[in-house]
C-alpha cells in the first residue's frame, strides 16, 4: 500500500511535468508575441501584406506568410489525401493480410525520416525537375506541397487504417450477404461508418503540414510575397520564424513570436476540431 | 424435383485442418431444415459455404460439391453476387447497418438497380410485415436501425434479407441473443415464410429445432451424424450420439 501511494505520487509528478512544459511554452509564446499584435492592431498584423523588419519604420504584416502556409498546406492535402486514403483503403480492405502487415510498418517508417532529408531530396531532385519540366525557378509552392504531401502520408494512412479496421466486421458481412461487391461494401458501408475517423486523419495530417519547417524552408524559395501560382515561391509562418529568429531583436523578435502565436492557434483549432469530429463519430 | 441445396461428399478445411467432412445433405423446397449440434461442429461453416461468405475467410478449401438450385456453388463460373441474393443470410448477432430502418431494407434492392420510390416503399412495408416488425416501426422508418432493441434489430435483418426475394433463407442461430418473446416472433415469421421459400436454420437451441422445423440434421465434430423428420429424430434417433445430444448428455 505504502509503495503504491509512493509510485502514484511519482507518476503524478511525471504527468504534471509534461503538462507543465506545455503550460510554460504556451505562456512564454503568448507573453512574447501578444503585445505587438495588439500594439499594431490584429487587423494590420494578420492582413498586412508588407513584411519588412529592416525598413524605417519596420513593417510587420504576415498575410503573405499566412497565405504561403495555406497554399503549401492546401497543395499538400490535394496530393497527400487521395494517395493516403487510397493506400489506407487498399491496405485495410483489399490487400491480402500478409501484404498489409508488411506494408503498414514500412509506411510508418516514412514518419521516421528526418524532415531535413525530405528537404534535401526536394532541393536536389524535385525543385530542379519542376524548373526544367514545368517552369518557374523550381523553388515553389508546388515543390513544398509535393514534399509535404509525402510527409503527411504516414499520419493519414496510419490513422485511417486504424479507423477502417475498427469498423465492425459484421457490417461488412451484412453487406456482402446482401449481394454487395467488395467495392460497393467499401463505398457504401465501410467508408461512411469510418467517416469521422477519416476526417480526423486528414485534419491531423493538415496539422503536421502546417507545422513542418525544415523541409519547407529548403524547397519553397522563402519569398515573403503572396504566391500567385503553384510555381511562385512562398514563405510559410514556420519558415519565417526559423530563418529570422537568430538575428532578430526588439520588435522584430516580438513579431516572430507573434507568428508563433498565430501558428499555435491554427494548430490548436485543427487538433480540437479533429478530436471533436472523432468523438462525434463514436457517439453515432 | 431438384433439391434447393444439395451437399454431396462436401468437406471444408481451414488452413489445412478439416472442419467439415463428407456431408451428404439435401434441403427440399418449402421446408424448414434445422441444423443442430454442439459448438465447433461445423454448422455455421456449412451455412456460410452455401452463400460463399466463406470467401471472406482466407485459407478456406472445399471438397466434394455443394449446389444451390442445381448449380455448383464453388465452380469458377459462379456469380457470387447473384448467389448471395438467392441465398439470403441472417447472422447470430443482429448487424443492421448504421443507417435508417428504411435504408437498411432498401440497401439490397438499390444495389440491384431498383430506384423507384414507390417500389422501395412497397418492399419496405411488405418485408417488415413479413418479419412481424411493421406495426412497431411504421412511424419511425427513418430513424437509425441500430437504435432498435436486439429483437427488433434481428427482425430488421430478416426484413432486409427478404427484400432481395431469396429462394433460400440461411439463419445462423438467429435467436441466440434474443428473449423468448422476440424468439417467438421470429418463429412465427418463419412459419409464414416457408409458404414461399426454404429455410435452413442453424440453432444451438434443441427445443427451437423441435418446435420450428420440418426436418433436423445433427452435426458433430465436422460430420453429419444423421438427418430426419424432426419428430422422428427427436423421438427415435438412429444414432446413439444424437440421442446423447438431444437428451442433454453433452453440448
Amino acid at each position: 500500500m505504502k509503495q503504491d501511494s509512493a509510485i502514484r505520487l511519482i507518476l503524478l509528478g511525471l504527468a504534471m511535468s509534461s503538462v507543465a512544459a506545455l503550460a510554460v511554452i504556451t505562456l512564454f509564446i503568448f507573453r512574447e508575441g501578444l503585445p505587438i499584435i495588439f500594439r499594431q492592431g490584429p487587423g494590420s498584423f494578420l492582413f498586412g501584406s508588407d513584411w519588412d523588419p529592416g525598413a524605417e519604420p519596420a513593417a510587420f504584416g504576415i498575410f503573405a506568410m499566412i497565405a504561403g502556409t495555406f497554399a503549401v498546406t492546401g497543395g499538400a492535402l490535394l496530393l497527400g489525401v487521395p494517395v493516403g486514403l487510397g493506400s489506407a483503403i487498399f491496405l485495410s480492405e483489399f490487400a491480402p493480410r500478409k501484404v498489409a502487415t508488411i506494408l503498414k510498418p514500412a509506411l510508418e517508417l516514412l514518419a521516421g525520416i528526418p524532415s531535413v532529408v525530405f528537404g534535401y531530396i526536394g532541393m536536389l531532385v524535385l525543385s530542379p525537375f519542376i524548373r526544367d519540366h514545368i517552369g518557374g525557378s523550381g523553388a515553389s509552392v508546388l515543390a513544398g506541397s509535393a514534399i509535404l504531401g509525402i510527409m503527411i502520408l504516414p499520419t493519414i494512412i496510419s490513422i485511417s487504417m486504424d479507423t477502417l479496421r475498427s469498423v465492425p466486421r459484421s457490417y461488412r458481412e451484412g453487406s456482402f450477404a446482401l449481394g454487395a461487391t467488395g467495392w460497393q461494401t467499401t463505398w457504401k458501408v465501410t467508408l461512411p461508418a469510418a467517416r469521422s475517423g477519416l476526417v480526423a486523419a486528414v485534419i491531423l495530417g493538415m496539422g503536421r503540414a502546417v507545422g513542418e519547417t525544415m523541409a519547407v524552408i529548403m524547397v519553397t524559395g522563402n519569398t515573403a510575397l503572396v504566391p500567385k501560382s503553384p510555381l511562385s515561391p512562398a514563405r510559410t509562418l514556420t519558415a519565417n520564424i526559423a530563418m529570422q529568429l537568430n538575428a532578430a531583436v526588439g520588435e522584430h523578435r516580438e513579431a516572430l513570436f507573434a507568428c508563433g502565436v498565430v501558428l499555435f492557434v491554427i494548430i490548436m483549432v485543427l487538433n480540437t476540431f479533429a478530436n471533436w469530429v472523432a468523438k462525434l463519430g463514436k457517439r453515432a | 424435383m431438384i433439391p434447393i441445396v444439395e451437399a454431396t461428399g462436401f468437406g471444408v478445411s481451414l488452413a489445412g485442418s478439416s472442419v467439415l467432412r463428407g456431408v451428404h445433405l439435401q434441403v427440399h423446397r418449402g421446408e424448414i431444415l434445422s441444423i443442430i449440434g454442439p459448438a465447433g461442429s461445423g454448422k455455421t461453416t456449412f451455412l456460410r459455404c452455401i452463400n460463399r461468405l466463406s470467401d471472406l475467410v482466407p485459407g478456406t478449401q472445399v471438397s466434394g460439391t455443394l449446389a444451390v438450385e442445381g448449380r455448383d456453388v464453388f465452380s469458377p463460373g459462379t456469380d457470387v453476387v447473384d448467389l448471395r441474393r438467392r441465398a439470403g443470410m441472417v447472422f447470430a448477432v443482429p448487424n443492421p447497418l448504421p443507417r435508417s430502418i428504411y435504408e437498411n431494407i432498401a440497401f439490397g434492392p438499390k444495389l440491384t438497380g431498383i430506384r423507384s420510390r414507390d417500389r422501395l416503399d412497397e418492399i419496405v412495408e411488405r418485408t417488415l410485415r413479413a418479419s412481424v416488425l411493421w406495426e412497431e416501426v411504421k412511424d419511425r422508418l427513418h430513424t437509425s436501425g441500430t437504435k432498435l432493441s436486439g429483437g427488433q434489430q434481428q427482425r430488421l435483418c430478416l426484413s432486409r434479407t427478404l427484400a432481395l426475394d431469396p429462394k433460400v433463407l440461411l439463419l445462423d442461430e438467429p435467436c441466440s441473443g434474443l428473449d423468448p418473446i422476440s424468439t417467438a416472433k421470429i418463429e412465427e415469421a418463419l412459419q409464414d415464410l416457408k409458404k414461399t421459400l426454404t429455410v435452413v436454420l442453424v440453432t444451438n437451441n434443441v427445443k427451437q429445432a423441435a418446435r420450428a422445423s420440418d426436418r433436423t440434421a445433427f452435426f458433430l465434430m465436422g460430420e453429419m451424424v444423421e438427418v430426419g423428420e424432426t419428430g422422428e429424430l427427436f423421438t427415435h434417433p438412429r444414432d446413439k450420439r444424437t440421442n446423447d445430444y438431444i437428451s442433454g448428455r453433452f453440448g
